[in-house]
């Protein structure tokens, strides 16, 4: 039972005028039941919890985030650049002090959008979350961020932009990856060479249920943000963990979403997927604004609920424990792991391949990272997809140090546009965004 | 000729309009311990004289159950409550004989669990033991399935009880505030419906047979006897009689702001198009949300008789009044005082007046002349500063589609309309708005007025569901079988049916049944990728506004 009362902020964006395709779950219904649990349980009349209209994001917050690929205007529509604004406008409600914390509550989604964007994959064209992240760094200057990401599939997209980036804090839970979409996100990724243990994944069984992530939460996430000490949470408040949902295999509650958000109590969240849209989104998140708000939420319950149904086994509470050990163990070496891992190169080279399932683009990426001890590192990504576009980008992380940001000012001066469709240079710590 | 009678706070105005012009007009003060002899006094003086046979109808807004609310002298409401998952029992309001009973029904007005005959027979021994006798019926969801609602009132049916059900008065989703109106409806019934006998046996002893209507809080009005089901929509009916007043002397016709300047607040009301904006959800009366459909007003602590001092070296206005203007007898300066100090007005002494403000003109080092005017900059800045700020709420007002978002339309005012002791102060109101000022004749009257010229409003909502092949229409607890490929487009036609019907016996003249679709939405409906039928919601209404009728 929640202590006390937290003034909310509530951006709620349904966009009920919006779909993929017809039938896809990304549809014009998708929140339609949410709006009317929301509105029948009177939430917007209890004076801590505020609605605000979103704002609407502009390519300049979008290109602090992304390289979209030719350009962001082509890239996303209205329906994007809102989700983003909403999240923005949920930012600024927090860190101006006008509520606690706030949730936006917009489609569509964005956490499978990556670093490189040649199109949408994953229901994903922009990460809401990163162009809100940058938007916060650039405008309040804070530096240390932790995202949760509690959406049941791999945040990809998140942890791509941030894989270099020692201070975003990337923790992503999901149903494990050699069962779902988008089949990534394995313990061992932990982050790029010069960012070790700020990506951490925790891939759970199918199955698991309240117990096996409230287990996780105790464990490992709280634990780790207490000594990363970020000075902002931000939660991607998948649904897709409801037991109910049609496209995953979990067996998480509406009761357990609102317990985790009250022990997480992230100062934003943000939807992410979730398309049980009856069964579970309006009891899922009528239960995470409770919690958020600091009201009483041990009512909200599914109407076809049953705590025995859904208990995991005793096979996955094992898994999850031996799991849990070994992400511990990762974490405590994470400091040793940067030697074993760089040896004496000054550069780290690897090659990746990446599916747009959305839009059916195969791209061939080929990042190279400079190993640097003062800052996030000089990123150089070389990138080719089936479209027929072949693109070049060179990325100064913020707070670059002199030596990074001297060699990638050489290296943009340097390649040639004509071998690329594009040459992008993307300097986060001056928000300078140049493309030739 | 149309008799309209507007018990106030202080005065009870009735007028008679004849042709659209005001014929005559009395002002008798309110005896608030005895309404309806105020109310009856005013008739009686109006329609001396008068030939009784050329009253065609007659339109009354009262405070009675207002006052009732206010002063809680109410009758005891049991509430039996189908509150389903959710929000906790503990946060809701629901007074303190609340029955939490089984069964409830979701967001689609499915039904999911069902009611429970034996606990309903434990509720019915207690109202019993008891003796309540005025029982409010509400469910979670009930405006989308009124079933369990009118399933649970037939069992506890007698002859000593009366119900009050949550779907029948309003369609809107929202269950505490459901919860609220159906207790306060239930609360005011016999307060209310004595009333309407009063009235009747008056009517019948002087006039004979002339239609009586009521003004609801929405500004529109209702045969008295059919707002016996629904007296809660009566209440809080004075600030929509002063717009419909607004309507009525000054024929707006624009986007606009209107301030009725009182003693003690200002209330500011706004108009799109001509028609005036209604509260979003529902009023709010004593501090209670509510989902009653009513004009939307906001009321700021800034009148005429504001108390003015200083703190810190700064003029502070309102937001109490201690007592009328120090010119006029008080012992507080005021607002009004500051107005007489610059012969703005010629009420009371001046000599009063000047006294009262010069002890604060000498904290603020001006002289008499220019601190008045200093309060007065103050008063109206404040004023200004509300309206914008309203004018902001509004037009930021959260919206759902992309289209709206992007294209949706924000009121721009263009005139602002001043009533009130104070509207003197219009032209300054007006220079920092920056748009023109009009002040209207006859609004000393304008309340009386307003309920006289206020055409019948009404609303419904419609919920169609081709997969579980159903339509329903809250207001009229009407569940209707469809067919699998029943259209958006018919569930307004068959909605403007309804509603024509609806209104028609509520007593609105054919020629008054302009109809508006305030929403329209359909959404296919996709389980396992297959469409299973379309989600279809519509609300249709007769907004506010005057009578057409050349002949009156």
């Amino acid at each position: 039972m929640p202590q006390k009362e937290k003034k909310t902020g509530l951006i709620f964006f349904p966009a009920f005028d919006w779909a993929i395709s017809e039938t896809h779950p990304e549809r014009e219904e998708r929140l339609l039941y949410t709006k009317d649990q929301v509105l029948e349980e009177g939430l917007l009349d209890f004076a801590n919890i505020k609605e605000f209209k979103p704002g609407i994001a502009t390519y300049a917050d979008i290109n602090r985030a992304h390289i979209c690929v030719p350009d962001a205007q082509n890239l996303t529509t209205s329906s994007h650049l809102i989700s983003a604004g909403g999240a923005i406008t949920a930012a600024q409600k927090v860190l101006t002090g006008v509520v606690d914390n706030a949730f936006a509550l917009v489609r569509p989604p964005g956490h499978h959008a990556m670093l490189i964007a040649h199109g949408a994959r994953g229901f994903c064209n922009i990460n809401i979350e990163a162009v809100m992240v940058e938007y916060i760094r650039h405008t309040y200057g804070i530096r240390k961020i932790a995202i949760v990401d509690t959406d049941c599939h791999h945040g990809d997209g998140t942890q791509d932009i941030y894989w270099n980036d020692p201070d975003v804090l990337c923790i992503s839970l999901h149903q494990d990856g050699r069962t779902l979409y988008p089949g990534t996100g394995f313990t061992d990724d932990f982050g790029g060479p010069n960012a070790l243990g700020a990506t951490i994944n925790i891939p759970l069984p199918p199955h698991t249920s309240d117990e096996g992530f409230l287990y996780v939460l105790d464990r490992v996430i709280l634990p780790i943000l207490d000594e990363f000490k970020p000075g902002i949470i931000i939660n991607s408040a998948g649904q897709d963990n409801h037991y109910s949902d049609p496209i995953t295999d979990m067996r998480f509650s509406a009761q357990g979403y609102a317990l985790l958000n009250e022990k997480l109590a992230p100062h934003i969240a943000v939807l992410e997927g979730g398309y049980s849209i009856e069964k579970a989104l309006p009891y899922v998140n009528v239960g995470i604004i409770l919690a958020m708000a600091g009201l009483d939420y041990s009512h909200v319950r599914e109407p076809d609920y049953d705590s025995e149904q859904i208990r995991q086994s005793a096979d996955i509470t094992r898994i999850i424990e031996d799991e849990v050990q070994n992400i511990l163990s990762l974490w405590k070496h994470r400091g040793k792991l940067k030697a074993q891992i760089t040896g004496a190169s000054s550069y780290i080279r690897r090659e990746k391949n990446i599916y747009y399932d959305t839009d059916n683009i195969m791209e061939k990426q080929t990042e190279t990272v400079r190993v640097c001890n003062d800052c996030g590192g000089l990123v150089m990504i070389d990138s080719a997809a089936d479209t027929g576009k072949k693109i070049f980008a060179v990325i100064l992380p913020n707070q670059c140090c002199p030596q990074c940001r001297k060699e990638g000012e050489t290296f943009f001066g340097r390649v040639s546009s004509s071998l690329y469709n594009h040459v992008y240079f993307q300097d986060r710590e001056k928000d300078i965004f140049i493309v030739k | 000729m149309i008799l309209g009678i507007d018990v106030g706070g202080t005065h009870t105005d009735a007028v008679l309009v004849e042709n659209f012009e005001l014929r005559k007009k009395v002002k008798v003060p309110t005896d608030n311990a005895n309404i309806m002899s105020s109310l009856l006094s005013a008739a009686q003086k109006i329609i001396a004289g008068e030939n009784i046979n050329n009253i065609k109808r007659i339109v009354l807004s009262t405070t009675i159950s207002t006052n009732a609310i206010i002063q809680n002298k109410i009758d005891r409401v049991a509430m039996v409550l189908l509150a389903g998952p959710g929000l906790s029992p503990s946060t809701l309001n629901p007074g303190k004989d609340a029955f939490f009973i089984s069964g409830y029904i979701n967001h689609r007005g499915v039904e999911v669990q069902p009611v429970n005959k034996d606990e309903i027979g434990q509720v019915n021994r207690s109202l019993q033991r008891e003796n309540i006798r005025q029982i409010g019926i509400v469910g979670k969801f009930s405006s989308r399935n009124p079933q369990q609602e009118i399933a649970v009132a037939h069992i506890l049916e007698n002859d000593q009880r009366q119900f009050s059900l949550g779907h029948r008065l309003s369609g809107r989703l929202n269950f505490p505030r459901r919860i609220a109106t159906t207790y306060l409806n239930a609360a005011i019934n016999n307060i209310h419906g004595n009333f309407v006998n009063e009235v009747k046996k008056f009517v019948c002893q002087v006039a004979g047979d002339i239609p009586v209507y009521i003004l609801k809080a929405d500004g529109g009005t209702i045969l008295i006897d059919q707002s016996l089901s629904c007296p809660v929509q009566t209440i809080h009916s004075g600030p929509a009689a002063s717009i419909m007043g607004l309507l009525a002397t000054a024929g707006i016709k624009e986007d606009a702001v209107a301030l009725d300047i009182g003693g003690t607040t200002t209330d500011i009301s706004v108009f799109a198009n001509g028609d005036p904006l209604l509260e979003p959800n529902g009023i709010t009366i004593n501090e209670q949300k509510t989902l009653i459909r009513g004009l939307y007003t906001k009321s700021i602590g800034v009148g005429g008789d504001s108390s003015v001092c200083i703190k810190n070296g700064e003029i502070c206005i309102g937001p109490e009044r201690r007592g009328p203007a120090v010119a006029l007898g008080g012992e507080i300066p005021t607002p009004t005082d500051a107005m007489i100090v610059l012969d703005i007005t010629a009420l009371g002494s001046k000599q009063k007046a000047m006294d009262a403000i010069s002890p604060l003109a000498r904290d603020i080092n001006l002289d008499i002349v220019s601190a008045a005017r200093a309060i007065l900059d103050k008063t109206v800045a404040i004023i200004a500063a509300n309206v914008k700020q309203v004018m902001d709420e509004i037009n930021n007002k959260p919206v759902y589609t992309i289209h709206e978002l992007l294209e949706g339309k924000t009121i721009n005012p263009e005139k602002l309309y001043v009533v009130g002791g104070p509207a003197a102060l219009a032209p300054d109101i007006a220079k920092l708005l920056g748009y023109p000022y009009k002040i209207p004749e006859h609004y000393e009257v304008a309340n009386a007025l307003g309920a006289a010229l206020a055409r019948t409003t009404a609303e419904i909502t419609i919920l169609a569901d081709t997969e579980k092949r159903e339509l329903i229409i809250s207001e009229e607890g009407t569940v209707m079988k469809i067919p699998r490929d029943f259209t958006l487009e018919d569930a307004i036609s068959a909605g403007k049916k309804a509603l024509r019907e609806r209104a028609a016996k509520q007593g609105a003249d054919p020629a008054d049944m302009v109809m508006e679709v305030t929403e329209a939405q359909e959404f296919n409906m996709i389980r396992d990728f297959y469409k299973t039928g379309k989600n279809i919601r519509a609300k249709i209404q007769i907004k506010p506004g005057l009578i057409s009728a050349k002949k009156t």
